[in-house]
């Protein structure tokens, strides 16, 4: 089966023929399986926010395609546009795109725009609050008295409501505080979970993605410079540091302790993994 | 789209014309077009045109840069242009087609209108194309500062000015993103009829707006937690100087003015 979402030589010039001239994307080919779960990292001006603007047809690229179940979304007008509702984007700090006068309205905003009944469009408005924790009783209340986090939430739930195969965020943690940044990712898990569908996820916390991601994809310059498994990626921490990025907190620890002799495993890059490994060694009864 | 805007764009630059005060540019460009409309026959415009040529040539601004920039009069130009060919009645008939006949007199008023239209916009593109907008606003206030006697604003409206234009780029960003993310979620804001284009527009300035609301609140917030309170004892980091090329270029400019008026008497 065709990738769920793929790009061949994607390339994209900013103002192409002018002194501003710039190659945000350089002839960049990625494909993503139905189910996986994706994390971008990428210095800023990495050329990743533009990258994903392209897979639901918001940006043309300069050159190469964009294939969406084996098919070019920019084949047709009506292509794209149905394109737009399957590949959902949530953009940086969507609170600020937020404008009815309701939550109820606004996360249902996307499913009207599909032409969807009235019906459909109820359960979906339910089923997207479910997905971020947004209760029934805030549904009548206006967007602008919520809090940030709970603004944020809402934001994802008007993309979440379209029911799309494949979710794209640019950095929907950015800005919050740890309890709010917990939420959102553990909404987000859910809603992967809850299907077979593809979550692509753009941060700069490493932390946060070596958690969730079952793919790492790091960008540099316009181009893809590493693909791989969390493990694959953390373990080239002189690689990551010469592209702006850096490895988990947790992985330079256990870095610095197999520097000081201890055999453990340095590729390691959450919390638990790191307690498992020092807990083999207290096991072996060696000298900690 | 939003990208495309040239008119009022500032091109950093070193050259003489660069570096010239801001004052200096503001009131030679005023003078330039109070002349401009005093200018009548061949010889006043041909002085017009080289003295603009010469400024031009100075600020190393491209013809090209400029005339692009008086791209979106182009319609107007043409309209003027017609409608002073056709309706000028004169003596010399140079042709006649049906019942449209025209003049060597239609033929001259409308190149000098064109003329005219053209060299004003040149002008003022390139004021402010070798000019910052924090420069002119600076030389605003300056200017008139003596209206401060008379209880007039004179610092307020500057710096209102000058945050408008510092703001100008970051709304179309702004207009730019929520755009896209509207789209993202399936909105439409390029097919339909009028009314429903119009309505279309609403989840696009509701967040313009209350973007733009939140920003002047936090400017506000941060200009007085820097004791901003108004001009009253403000001293500028930057002191507008005349220099020796600025009382040259006003010389410059009052010949100008000398040599128009009499080629008006002679012509």
């Amino acid at each position: 089966m065709a990738p769920v979402i793929q790009t061949v030589n994607l390339t994209h010039v900013y103002s192409p023929g002018t002194p501003f001239e710039q190659t945000a994307v350089d002839n960049v080919d990625f494909a993503a399986e139905r189910g996986e779960f994706i994390g971008i990292i990428g210095h800023t001006g990495s050329g990743k926010s533009t990258f994903i603007q392209h897979l639901n047809g918001l940006l043309k690229p300069s050159s190469g395609r964009v294939l969406f179940n084996g098919e070019d979304i920019f084949a047709s007008k009506q292509k794209t546009r149905e394109t737009r509702f399957k590949v959902g984007l949530v953009f940086q700090y969507p609170e600020y795109q937020l404008f009815e006068e309701t939550v109820y309205r606004d996360i249902a905003f996307g499913p009207k725009n599909m032409g969807l009944s009235d019906e459909e469009i109820d359960r979906r408005v339910r089923d997207a609050a479910g997905f971020v924790d947004i209760s029934e009783d805030q549904f009548e209340k206006s967007p602008f008295d919520l809090s940030g986090g709970q603004k944020r939430r809402v934001a994802i739930a008007g993309v979440i409501a379209m029911k799309p195969d494949v979710l794209i965020l640019d950095e929907p943690t950015a800005g919050l505080d740890p309890m709010g940044r917990e939420e959102i990712i553990g909404n987000i898990v859910r809603y992967h979970n809850s299907g077979e569908n593809t979550v692509i996820f753009i941060t700069h916390s490493m932390e946060d993605i070596a958690r969730i991601a079952g793919r790492l994809v790091v960008f540099s310059k316009g181009r893809i410079f590493m693909d791989g498994t969390p493990k694959e990626v953390f373990s080239r921490a002189e690689d990551l540091r010469s592209v702006g990025l850096d490895v988990p907190d947790i992985t330079l620890v256990m870095m610095k302790l197999k520097k000081l002799g201890l055999p453990v495993d340095d590729s390691v890059y959450t919390v638990e993994q790191a307690k498992a490994e020092l807990l083999k060694l207290k096991g072996r009864g060696k000298d900690v | 789209m939003f990208k495309d805007i040239t008119m009022g764009q500032y091109f950093p630059g070193n050259t003489l014309i660069h570096r010239l005060d801001p004052r200096t540019k503001l009131v030679l460009t005023l003078l330039y077009i109070i002349v401009l409309f005093l200018a009548k026959g061949i010889w006043s415009y041909a002085v017009m045109l080289a003295f603009l040529s010469v400024c031009v040539i100075l600020s190393r601004i491209k013809l090209s840069v400029l005339l692009s920039g008086a791209k979106p009069i182009v319609f107007i130009i043409i309209i003027t242009g017609i409608l002073n060919l056709f309706y000028t009645k004169g003596e010399h008939l140079l042709f006649r087609v049906w019942r449209i006949s025209v003049y060597l007199e239609g033929l001259q008023t409308a190149g000098f209108l064109i003329l005219r239209i053209l060299l004003l916009i040149c002008c003022t593109l390139l004021l402010t194309y070798t000019t910052s907008p924090l420069q002119l606003t600076d030389a605003m206030e300056a200017l008139l500062n003596p209206l401060k006697k008379l209880r007039f604003p004179v610092h307020e409206l500057s710096m209102m000015m000058s945050i408008a234009l510092r703001f100008i780029p970051t709304l179309i960003k702004e207009t730019d993103k929520i755009m896209s993310a509207q789209k993202a979620r399936g909105a439409d804001f390029e097919t339909g009829s009028l009314r429903q284009r119009a309505k279309a527009l609403l989840p696009l300035l509701i967040p313009l707006f209350v973007g733009a609301f939140r920003r002047a609140d936090e400017l506000a917030t941060a200009m007085e937690s820097r004791c901003y309170h108004g001009g009253e004892g403000r001293t500028k980091m930057k002191q507008l100087r005349m220099a020796a090329a600025d009382w040259a270029a006003l010389v410059s400019g009052a010949a100008l003015t000398v040599a128009v008026v009499l080629l008006r008497r002679a012509g």
